[in-house]
C-alpha cells in the first residue's frame, strides 16, 4: 500500500473483487484458469509494440523465436473470448508492465493451484525475461508464500528432488559432497512427492506414513478419496500439535511442540529472510520439540546422534547448503534476519536474486523462455454442473482452520458458499440458506452468504471449516505434473436451495 | 548537510531532517506524545514544541525541517511554560495512569499540577451518547474530563476513552500509515472531539479488521487487549513477571514479528517491535490475536515417545 501511496499502478487480476483489487487501478476480473491466455496475450501485444527488452533477451536468454511463435497465436480478441476480460484493458497492462521503469509480478495461490500449474508460472516467468523485470533492483517475480516456513522447509531440502539449499539430489557431484559430510550414502534418485504418494498409497506401493505437522485428511483435495488411502495404510505415525483428523487416524500420535513459540529454531519468509523463531513458553505435558522427538526416533532406529541443539542442527544445515554458510545464529541475531543467498560469515544476504542474468558478458547459463499454452480447467462447466467454484482464505483463517479456529474473530465468518448477487437472485437464495452443492465428487450441505465481490457464474468457499463445510469432498485431485500441486481453484459444482 | 545551533550548541544535521531528529542526535530528547517514527506527524499534541528566533509561534520540533542557521531553544520560559499547560490540561481531563514512565518524568520535570484546575467531574454519561455538540457547561468548580465508560463489544480489544488524549495514532494506523481501513476517525469538535467508529456503531459493525495496529501505537492504554483488560480488572496484570520473547509469526509468509508477552506461562499480549523492517510493528488479526491455539489445552492425545518405540519394538517394525 506504500507503493501505491506513492503512485505505483496496481493491477490486479483476479476472478474475484479482492480487498487488493479494490485499492488497483484497475481490476481485471479473469475467469478462472485463462492466466495463460492472459500472459501470452499481453506478450503479443509487448512484441507487436516493439516493447520488448532487446538487449536483455539477446544477452540473458534462449528460444525467444520460439516463444514469439506461441505467444503469436494469442490475438486480443481470442485472449478476450477466453478470459472475459476486456482486450483495451489487457492491451494497456501490457504496455504499462512493459514500458514501467521497475515491475513486479506477485502471485500467490491462484496461479499455483492448477493442474497446470507449472506452466502458469512459466507463463509469468516469460513475461518478465520479455522485458527484463528480472533481477534488478524493484523489479522481479514475487510469489508470496502462504505459511511462515513454506520457504524453508523447500530451502532445508523438505521436498523430494532436492539437497538442502536446492542442490539437485540428482547430481552425482552435490550428493557427493553432501555425503561426505553426513558420512552417509543418499539415494541417487528423487523420491515421490506428495500427490505421488498418494497415488502409491491408492496402489498398494506405499505402506507406511510418517506425518510432521500436516492434515492430508483435510487438506487434499478429492478428500474422501485421500482418506480411504490413509486408512488402507498398515501403519501411521502423525506428529503434530494438534490432534487433526489426520492424527485421529494415524497409529501413533507423536505430541510436538509449536515450533513458534515453544522450542527454537529459524523460519524463512517469502522475501528469502531466515528469521529466528524463539521458545516463549512451556510446551504442554509431553509435547517435546521436532528436532528432539527425530533424535530420539533416531536413537530408537540404531544411531545415536546425542542430543543437538536447533543451533547445533542449523549449524550442520550451514555445512551442507553453501547459500546459509554465513548464517550464524548470532548474525540472525543482529541483523534481524538475513536473506539467502549468504555464503560467508562477511556477505550481508542478497536483495533480490537473479542479478546474474544482467552480467555482460553472461557468466552463467542464460534463461530459456519455455513457451507455454492454455488449457482449460479439468473439470469443464457443463448445464449440470454450470458454476465455477474456487477456493481461498478469510483474512482471519487459515489453512484448515486447526490454528486460526482456536480464537475467538468478530470477524469470521464460518463455511459458507459465496454466491454473486445475480445467481442468488435468479436461485431465490437469500444469506443463510443451506444450499446443496455438488461436484462431480460429492455433494455438501452449507448455507449461502451473497458476496459482492463475485460475478456471476462464480461461487467461492473457504478451505477453513472442514467440520462444517468440507469443500474438499467437492474439489478435483487432478494435479500438475511437475509441483504436485492439486487443481484447487477450479471446481464445477451445481447448486441447489435446500 | 545543515548546521543550526540547538541550545547555544552547533549541530549538523542531514538536510530534511526534522528538529526533533537533530535534537536527539545530541542526545536532547524532547517530550512527544503524538509522535511515532513510523506514522506521517499530524501535529496535534504540542508537547514536542520548540521556540525558533524570528518565528512568531513555538514549532512542533517533530515535523519542522531543520532550515541553515537556525536558533533553536528547547528549554526556554516560554518552551517549559506551554508544555506544563499542555501537559496539565491532559492529565486533569484524562485517565493517564497507564503512559509509559517517560511521560511521567516529563510531567515531573515541567512541575505538571493538573489539581489546579480543581477536582475531576463525575462521571455523568456516556460521552458517544450525547448529541452532537452537546455538552455540558462547567460550573468552574471542577476540572471537566472525558471520563466515560469502557467499550466492550468485542472479543478481542477494548477501548477505554477515559484515557485518550485524542493523539490521532490509532486514526493514523487505521488508515493512511498502516492499514488502510479507515475504520476510525474523529468526531466532534472541541472539547467534544473524541474517536469513534462511524456514527458510533459497535466495532464489529464497522469497517474494523481487528489488526490491533492501534493498540499497537495507543500510548495511553486506551485501547488494550480484552486479555490485558481482564486481568487487569482482577488484577491479575503482573507487567513485573511478565517475559518477552520475540519470534516469527506462525501463520502466513510475510515474516513479521512478534514480542510474545507470557505470564504464567500463557501469551497474555502481543507486540511487534516498531523498529523491524519486515513490518515495522504493524501486524494483522491473525498474529497479534491468533495464538489460542498454543494454549487452550483439551483432552490432547500424548503418547509417551518411549512407549511408542518400546510397542514398536514389540512389534517387531524396528
Amino acid at each position: 500500500m506504500r507503493g501505491v501511496r506513492n503512485g505505483a499502478r496496481l493491477y490486479t487480476v483476479d476472478p474475484r473483487r479482492s480487498e487488493s483489487a479494490k485499492w488497483a487501478d484497475i481490476w481485471l476480473g479473469i475467469d478462472v484458469g485463462s492466466d495463460i491466455a492472459l500472459a501470452n496475450g499481453m506478450a503479443r501485444v509487448i512484441i507487436e509494440r516493439g516493447l520488448q527488452h532487446r538487449d536483455f533477451i539477446a544477452n540473458a536468454t534462449t528460444s525467444f523465436d520460439d516463444y514469439a511463435a506461441k505467444v503469436g497465436e494469442y490475438p486480443l480478441d481470442r485472449v478476450e473470448e477466453i478470459t472475459g476480460i476486456p482486450s483495451d484493458v489487457i492491451e494497456e497492462m501490457a504496455v504499462s508492465y512493459a514500458s514501467a521503469g521497475m515491475a513486479q509480478i506477485v502471485w500467490t495461490l491462484g496461479i499455483t493451484e492448477h493442474h497446470n500449474a507449472t506452466d502458469n508460472v512459466l507463463a509469468l516467468i516469460n513475461l518478465a525475461l520479455l522485458t527484463g523485470h528480472v533481477g534488478r533492483y524493484g523489479s522481479g517475480l514475487v510469489p508470496l508464500r502462504g505459511q511462515n516456513n513454506v520457504q524453508g522447509g523447500g530451502d532445508m531440502g523438505a521436498i523430494p528432488n532436492k539437497l538442502p539449499g536446492f542442490q539437485d539430489v540428482e547430481d552425482d557431484d552435490l550428493r557427493a559432497r553432501a555425503e561426505r559430510i553426513w558420512n552417509h550414502t543418499i539415494p541417487p534418485k528423487r523420491g515421490w512427492h506428495l500427490t505421488q504418494m498418494f497415488e502409491a498409497m491408492a496402489a498398494g506401493k506405499l505402506r507406511g506414513l510418517y506425518v510432521i505437522g500436516e492434515n492430508p485428511a483435510e487438506s487434499e483435495a478429492d478428500v474422501v478419496h485421500a482418506r480411504q488411502a490413509l486408512e488402507g495404510l498398515d501403519f501411521m505415525v502423525v506428529q503434530d500439535i494438534f490432534l487433526t483428523r489426520t492424527a485421529q487416524m494415524a497409529d501413533v500420535v507423536l505430541p510436538a511442540a509449536a515450533d513458534w513459540c515453544e522450542s527454537e529454531g529459524t523460519v524463512t519468509s517469502s522475501e528469502r529472510r531466515v528469521q529466528r523463531v524463539r521458545k516463549a513458553l512451556e510446551p504442554p505435558g509431553e509435547a517435546r520439540p521436532d528436532v528432539d522427538i527425530i533424535g530420539m526416533l533416531a536413537r530408537g532406529m540404531g544411531a545415536d546422534w546425542g542430543q543437538p541443539t536447533p543451533e547445533d542442527a542449523w549449524n550442520e544445515l550451514r555445512l551442507v547448503s553453501p547459500m546459509h554458510a554465513g548464517m550464524s545464529y548470532q548474525r540472525l541475531e543482529e541483523l534481524g534476519g538475513i536473506q539467502w543467498p549468504c555464503y560467508d560469515e562477511n556477505h550481508p544476504g542478497e536483495l533480490f536474486i537473479h542479478g546474474r542474468l544482467w552480467k555482460q558478458p553472461l557468466e552463467s547459463p542464460p534463461a530459456p523462455f519455455i513457451a507455454v499454452d492454455w488449457v482449460p480447467p479439468v473439470d469443464r462447466l457443463t448445464n449440470d454442473f454450470p458454476y465455477r467454484m474456487t477456493t481461498g482464505r478469510h483474512l482471519d483463517g487459515f489453512n484448515t482452520g486447526v490454528q486460526s479456529a482456536g480464537y475467538d474473530s468478530p470477524i469470521r465468518t464460518g463455511g459458507t458458499i459465496d454466491i454473486s448477487p445475480e445467481d442468488a437472485d435468479r436461485l431465490a437464495i437469500h444469506d443463510g440458506d443451506l444450499v446443496k452443492v455438488s461436484s462431480r465428487r460429492g455433494t455438501i450441505e452449507v448455507p449461502a452468504r451473497r458476496d459482492l465481490a463475485l460475478r456471476s457464474g462464480l461461487v467461492f468457499m473457504s478451505v477453513h471449516y472442514g467440520e462444517d463445510a468440507d469443500v474438499n469432498q467437492l474439489t478435483i485431485d487432478t494435479w500438475d505434473p511437475k509441483s504436485g500441486t492439486a487443481e484447487f481453484k477450479a471446481t464445477a459444482v451445481q447448486l441447489q436451495k435446500v | 548537510m545543515i548546521s543550526l545551533t540547538i541550545d547555544g550548541q552547533t549541530v549538523v544535521s542531514p538536510e530534511g531532517a526534522t528538529l526533533l531528529e537533530a535534537c536527539r542526535s545530541i542526545g536532547k530528547d524532547q517530550p512527544t506524545l503524538c509522535y511515532l517514527e513510523t506514522l506521517a506527524p499530524v501535529n496535534v499534541c504540542r508537547v514536542c514544541v520548540v521556540e525558533v528566533e524570528g518565528s512568531r509561534t513555538l514549532v512542533p520540533s517533530c515535523s519542522r525541517k531543520v532550515e541553515p542557521g537556525m536558533k533553536v531553544q528547547t528549554e526556554s520560559e516560554r518552551v517549559r511554560h506551554s508544555r506544563k499547560v499542555v501537559f496539565e490540561l491532559l492529565a486533569s481531563s484524562v485517565d493517564l495512569s497507564l503512559v509509559d514512565d517517560s511521560v511521567q518524568e516529563w510531567m515531573t520535570n515541567y512541575q505538571v499540577d493538573p489539581g489546579r484546575f480543581g477536582d475531576l467531574a463525575p462521571l455523568v454519561d456516556d460521552r458517544d451518547e450525547r448529541h452532537a455538540g452537546h455538552h455540558y457547561e462547567n460550573t468552574g468548580t471542577h476540572a471537566e474530563t472525558v471520563f466515560q465508560p469502557v467499550k466492550v463489544d468485542n472479543s478481542l480489544y477494548v477501548r477505554d476513552y477515559s484515557r485518550c488524549i485524542l493523539c490521532y495514532k490509532c486514526v493514523e494506523a487505521c488508515g493512511d500509515d498502516a492499514q488502510n481501513t479507515f475504520a476510525i476517525a474523529v468526531a466532534g469538535r472541541g472539547f467534544d472531539a473524541r474517536i469513534s467508529t462511524e456514527f458510533d456503531v459497535a466495532l464489529p459493525q464497522g469497517a474494523c479488521v481487528f489488526c490491533g495496529n492501534c493498540i499497537g501505537v495507543c500510548p495511553t492504554g486506551a485501547l488494550m487487549f480484552r486479555s490485558e483488560h481482564e486481568l487487569r480488572a482482577s488484577d491479575l496484570w503482573h507487567e513485573e513477571e511478565q517475559t518477552v520473547t520475540r519470534t516469527v509469526c506462525s501463520y502466513c509468509g510475510v515474516g513479521c514479528n512478534l514480542e510474545l508477552h507470557v505470564q504464567d506461562n500463557r501469551i497474555v499480549k502481543v507486540t511487534s517491535p516498531i523498529d523491524h523492517s519486515v513490518t515495522s510493528g504493524h501486524l494483522c488479526i491473525k498474529g497479534r490475536f491468533g495464538y489460542e491455539y498454543v494454549q487452550q489445552l483439551g483432552d490432547l492425545a500424548t503418547t509417551p515417545i518411549d512407549d511408542v518405540l518400546r510397542r514398536a519394538r514389540e512389534a517387531g517394525t524396528v
